[in-house]
């Protein structure tokens, strides 16, 4: 049977990306982001999990304004990277797992979640940069991976609860998938960030340790968090966090932390880097 | 729903992308999803008012997007995300964008932000300033 081993949460950002494929890693400004992920990076190549659900939200790429499902599940063969506005990142197309996805969406959509089946969409830079600092620059990424778009743009987003819930959906899921694989759970986004307006800039470091020590220890505490305290006290995009607890619900309850990772600043945004591991 | 759309708006320098700015805005978001596309790019570097009119935007929305006025864009409706497609348009970091929005010099906002961020106190709330 298939079993969730670990859950990674990490912020998506996408200077990070362009960084990495300018060749900048090495610039004082970059590097220590790019350190905070050399100990994942060797983790997760020993670890060399066969596929990884990620859990992250488009940025008005694969879905405009036309369409916009609260949860979308990729179970497509293969995914190309998106052209954002400067041409796509010049990293490997990611390849699916239709199998697993397929199941899936199929036992949560049972599981009275709506998700909706997308079988072509292009993966923005949430997508695409966890998997560069998870797995460096390689010729093909070494795991199968299936998207999980939520959507956090056009209000209201899914609530904390429901995140959570969704998660423990998706461990039942994979629990009752009838092949031997390992599978990880990325969360994905935040941490605190504002883009817009005349607040943007704002970090709150406070608000993200918090949160960072409640993943492990308190989730229960933290899925009650309404929309707008996320707003208020980590930015009007840190309410990407409620991602996080997809991955955190789709854990064991005495799931250890393994490693951690915080750094101000990338851009404009916080980065924040967690690695849970079930017993 | 009415209290849920409410609370956000004792948040300072905050938009919230509701239904009432997605209705106001979709035309000047889907305007900036069609810059995805290189050929779209082009056409819209080459005469800008001219692309802008093949898009059923208001004059207001046109005029904001040709004065890259981004704080503007948000007021009529515009989401960040979809904004940030003309910056990108235009060759622009992120950071230029967010400097334009607070007002302050980009090597200021750079700076502010190498310094720790824009800190939540005094940031939270419209009501209580000191917060």
């Amino acid at each position: 049977m298939a079993r969730i081993t670990a859950g990674i949460a990490t912020s998506h950002i996408p200077a990070v990306g362009a960084a990495l494929d300018l060749g900048k890693t090495a610039e004082p400004y970059w590097q220590p982001v790019f350190k905070g992920y050399e100990f994942s990076q060797r983790w997760i190549a020993e670890k060399k999990p066969d596929v990884v659900v990620l859990v992250y939200n488009d940025h008005a790429s694969a879905f405009s304004l036309e369409i916009i499902p609260t949860f979308a599940i990729g179970c497509a063969e293969r995914f190309a990277p998106a052209d954002e506005g400067w041409g796509p990142r010049p990293v490997p197309d990611v390849e699916g797992h239709p199998e697993l996805a397929w199941h899936i969406a199929q036992s949560t959509i049972l599981d009275e979640f709506d998700m909706t089946i997308v079988n072509k969409m292009d993966v923005d830079h949430g997508l695409t940069v966890p998997l560069s600092l998870l797995f460096g620059q390689p010729q093909a990424w070494p795991v199968k991976v299936i998207p999980l778009a939520v959507n956090v743009v056009q209000y209201p987003p899914p609530t904390g609860n429901r995140c959570w819930n969704l998660g423990r959906a998706i461990r039942k899921a994979v629990e009752s998938f009838d092949e031997d694989l390992d599978v990880m759970i990325f969360g994905t986004g935040g941490m605190s960030h504002q883009l817009q307006g005349p607040r943007a800039g704002l970090i709150n470091r406070e608000f993200d340790t918090r949160f960072l020590d409640k993943l492990t220890a308190d989730p229960a505490g933290l899925v009650k968090l309404p929309h707008v305290d996320y707003v208020r006290e980590a930015g009007s995009e840190g309410i990407e966090l409620v991602m996080w607890l997809i991955m955190r619900g789709a854990l064991a309850a005495d799931t250890r932390e393994v490693y951690r990772f915080y750094h101000v600043p990338a851009s404009n945004t916080a980065v924040g880097h967690i690695i849970l591991e079930n017993p | 729903m009415r209290s849920y759309n409410e609370a956000f708006k004792d948040i300072p320098g905050t938009t919230v992308f509701d239904a009432t700015r997605s209705r106001q805005g979709y035309h000047l978001n889907m305007f900036c999803m069609s810059l995805m596309k290189a050929g779209n790019r082009e056409r819209f570097k080459a005469d800008e008012q001219a692309y802008l009119e093949t898009f059923p935007m208001t004059p207001e929305q046109r005029q904001a997007v040709r004065d890259r006025d981004y704080n503007r864009m948000i007021a009529l409706g515009g989401n960040i995300y979809f904004l940030a497609k003309i910056g990108a348009t235009d060759g622009f970091s992120f950071q230029n964008l967010a400097s334009k929005m607070t007002g302050v010099p980009e090597d200021d906002y750079k700076a502010m932000m190498v310094a720790g961020g824009r800190p939540a106190k005094g940031n939270r709330s419209i009501a209580d300033k000191g917060k």
